[in-house]
């Protein structure tokens, strides 16, 4: 029981990193902008909010927990925003294609983050000595007394506030999509951008606020995993890269349906700690489970292909630049 | 009875000076129109004279260069299609514009913004309305991917009204119709019109102007050559119009010259993916020397027999195709089971024009030389292609079908859809073929094409090619063809002499099966 409590966790908290991930990426794909970015975006977002709170802990002697909290959620969102505008930029009004884009977008960011993050650790007195104690503290904290309500609060209620910000944004964004006009009309862009445009939609606008939105909805899977995974440290081993990849899959997994990426999200988690929890099991063996979730994507998008129905295939025109006057 | 002077505020729309340039093409040179309520109006002219960027322009997709619009008596500017909405004017394109993953409600609110949420109960009943004062039949919550063509165009129209339109512009409505379903467009149009709305037609089915249109606008090569009341004219003198010279529309039919087997096809059968029969027991024969006409109802398996011939299906145990070029039987050859390319060889030429034309065939982004190319790359000898013949062939294609290019290196995609579909029947054409087939290969074409293509296919024919053309215009395949094979629900149900079948008729064997199963 305790080892299937603990899995269940490490599920939980692995699959939250990659459900931001996937709900931000979804807001995106759904308009037709195919990100591939979200790996650099997710090293975004880690990077602010680490960079934010370490100066504020470094020059505070006190810090408080909530203002902690508010530094690291808007550093994150505003760097992961930026990232999602300059991506939008150059795909929306320089219509550079958007593969070519997400992928050097990436490399950009990894960059860019690990510089900075190896700085941080120097700034903070050699490698792996960067620590932001009162912040991860401070997204770790839990629901109070929930060890008292016995499995049920160890599988549920164990977790920072975040894993549930998650969940709720997979809702609201579904939410969003399904029955309001304005995500209506989004949709109506990402599937064929010519008709919405003669509907009178702005296509650019749409376009535009989606990406960045996502974008920054994708940067928060960044700051949960560097807070809340990593416990307010910094490694630059590139392992926030290979989540960002499980999250683009993820939205694949859930054929672009935000509440089928929440449970989407925590069965990669479990398939991802597998191995853990397997007795006996050598260390190159491990590696062969790592590849669970990707390979059962690919069942999904086999079985998807199969199914041929118009409601689990990707939007239209995702991948495709739009320009009015093009025929 | 004495005819009104139109009055001023009858003007619906007047359009003053209108010049559009596409780079160095000019599309629409110095046009002046005028439309007007609770009147059709039928604009006509070739492919390329620039009817449907004249008319782009009032649905806001293009903006004028210079000229002027006035909207009920009011200088205006359409800067893009929202601005068209709020000024009643709305456009039904070629090409639907909807979104198939969404139902008939959800297309119908696109972009209006009215609710925050989507209140469909409201939109629900907003469209049976409209749907019972002119006549159509829309079910609000099947999705697009579900449709027919034609209830797709009627869905269109209800999203228009929807957004109160008074000024209809209709992009060649009744190209993708069947006959029936064009008759049923006409009614509506009709209500429409007794409605007091102002309606424009843009088409080159000469019937179909005289039938629903009271006045005709001409457009030719990007000029306006003038109106004139329907019932002042008739079809030759519209056509002498639109093309600016004297044009007979006679198709010519020349008897075939020494007839022999080329195409004897037994048993054939094809299933689709899913295991559907798409093909069943068909059995024919085409000739040398001779035009073959198959005529049915759209999507009766007119495609797959096509594909089968030119080795594209699995087929059914027991089919055979047997081939002998030139209608020599020694050389004949049973093509079943053979690669399409080996088929290629043997002289067995498909120019399939599919309703998106580009689909299937061409490659947008290559020019024509490379497209032309498409079909000989396996000949040349070294690593290295050989674009000379290539070229050479389409200088010919362009001048022998007049296509109008910038020039050879443009990609295909840039030109206008009746001129990508010349070069795509040219292609088949001018390679020489011992059995050529061709579907839809006057699809959306203007009639001076649609004669240079017959007139094309008859050349083959006197050459001794056998010729299978697959048509929709019933007129056309009787006037064509020397048999016609109907086929209904994939079965053959009948096969006639084209000169002596009647259109009703044929109409008949179209429908057969059908009634027979239903």
């Amino acid at each position: 029981m305790n080892q299937f409590i603990s899995l269940f966790q490490a599920s939980i908290v692995f699959g939250t990193v990659i459900l931001f991930g996937a709900v931000g990426e979804i807001l995106t794909e759904k308009s037709g902008n195919l990100n591939l970015g979200v790996p650099g975006i997710m090293y975004l977002g880690s990077i602010a909010s680490l960079i934010g709170v370490f100066y504020y802990e470094r020059y505070v002697e006190n810090p408080i927990p909530i203002v902690c909290i508010l530094i690291a959620l808007v550093c994150a969102i505003i760097a992961s925003m930026l990232g999602g505008l300059l991506f939008s930029f150059m795909t929306i009004t320089l219509r550079c294609n958007q593969n070519v884009m997400g992928l050097a977008f990436n490399i950009f960011a990894g960059g860019f983050a690990n510089f900075y993050g190896g700085s941080l650790n120097k700034l903070a007195g050699g490698v792996g000595q960067i620590n932001v104690l009162a912040t991860s503290a401070a997204f770790r904290t839990k629901i109070p007394s929930y060890q008292s309500l016995g499995p049920f609060g160890h599988l549920f209620l164990s977790y920072g506030f975040l894993v549930y910000l998650a969940i709720f944004l997979a809702f609201a964004i579904s939410w969003f999509l399904t029955r309001t006009t304005v995500g209506l009309n989004l949709r109506s862009v990402g599937e064929n951008p010519a008709t919405a445009d003669a509907a009178g939609i702005n296509v650019t606008k749409y376009k535009y606020v989606s990406t960045c939105v996502g974008a920054a909805i994708s940067g928060l899977g960044g700051l949960y995993y560097v807070m809340d995974y990593m416990k307010g440290t910094w490694d630059s081993d590139g392992s926030i890269e290979g989540l960002g990849w499980l999250a683009v899959a993820l939205v694949i997994f859930a054929s672009w349906k935000a509440p089928r990426a929440i449970w989407g999200s925590y069965l990669f988690g479990m398939l991802s700690w597998a191995y853990f929890y397997i007795p006996e099991l050598t260390r190159s063996s491990q590696e062969i489970f790592k590849m669970l979730p990707y390979i059962v994507t690919v069942l999904v998008l086999i079985v998807v292909a199969y199914q041929h129905k118009p409601d689990n295939q990707p939007p239209n025109a995702l991948g495709l630049p739009y320009f009015r006057e093009d025929r | 009875m004495r005819k009104e002077p139109y009055l001023e505020q009858n003007v619906a729309i007047r359009m003053v000076d209108i010049t559009k340039r596409f780079a160095d093409v000019v599309a629409n040179n110095k046009i002046n129109l005028e439309i007007r309520f609770g009147e059709i109006l039928a604009l006509l002219g070739e492919n390329g004279s620039g009817k449907t960027t004249l008319m782009n322009m009032l649905s806001g997709i293009y903006m004028q260069d210079s000229g002027a619009i006035y909207v009920k008596g009011e200088r205006i500017t359409i800067k893009d299609p929202h601005d068209a909405y709020s000024l009643h004017i709305g456009m039904i394109h070629q090409h639907f514009k909807l979104v198939e993953v969404l139902t008939a409600a959800e297309n119908i609110i696109l972009g209006l913004n009215e609710t925050r949420l989507i209140d469909l109960k409201n939109v629900r009943e907003q469209v049976k309305k409209i749907c019972d004062r002119y006549g159509f039949v829309v079910d609000p919550d099947k999705k697009v991917y579900d449709m027919s063509v034609s209830e797709k165009q009627t869905l269109e129209i209800v999203k228009v009204l929807y957004r109160g339109a008074d000024i209809l512009i209709l992009d060649e409505p009744t190209a993708v119709l069947t006959p029936q379903e064009t008759d049923k467009l006409f009614v509506v149009m009709r209500n429409m019109k007794a409605d007091g709305k102002s309606i424009v037609i843009i088409t080159h089915k000469l019937h179909e102007v005289m039938e629903i249109s009271d006045r005709v606008a001409v457009l030719r090569k990007g000029e306006y050559i003038g109106d004139v009341l329907t019932s002042q004219t008739d079809p030759q003198k519209l056509t002498d119009m639109m093309v600016g010279r004297s044009v007979t529309l006679n198709i010519d039919r020349p008897e075939p010259v020494n007839p022999k087997e080329s195409l004897v096809v037994k048993n054939l059968g094809v299933k689709d993916i899913n295991g559907v029969k798409k093909l069943e027991n068909v059995s024919f024969t085409a000739y040398t020397g001779e035009i073959l006409g198959i005529a049915g109802i759209s999507g009766c398996g007119q495609k797959e027999l096509l594909e089968a011939i030119a080795g594209l299906h699995k087929l059914e145990p027991g089919s055979s195709i047997m081939f002998y070029p030139r209608g020599n039987k020694e050389e004949g050859e049973d093509l079943a089971g053979q690669s399409p390319i080996d088929i290629k060889h043997k002289g067995v030429h498909l120019a399939f024009v599919p309703e998106d034309r580009l689909g299937m065939g061409l490659v947008g982004n290559m020019n024509i030389p490379d497209n032309i190319m498409l079909k000989c790359y396996d000949q040349g000898k070294s690593p290295f292609t050989n674009k000379k013949k290539p070229r050479q062939q389409a200088i010919e294609i362009i001048h022998d079908l007049e296509i109008v290019t910038p020039g050879l290196r443009t990609p295909i995609r840039r030109l206008s859809g009746g001129n990508v579909q010349k070069i795509l029947v040219g292609r088949e054409i001018s390679s020489d073929p011992y059995l050529l087939m061709t579907a839809y290969a006057v699809r959306g074409l203007d009639i001076n094409t649609s004669y240079t293509i017959y007139r094309l296919l008859n050349e083959q024919k006197k050459k001794g090619t056998a010729v299978i053309y697959v048509g929709e215009d019933l007129d056309v395949l009787l006037e064509l063809c020397d048999r016609i094979l109907v086929l209904c629900s994939g079965r053959v149900s009948g096969i006639v002499d084209g000169r002596t079948a009647k259109k009703e008729e044929v109409g008949l064997l179209m429908t057969h099966f059908k009634e027979e199963t239903a």
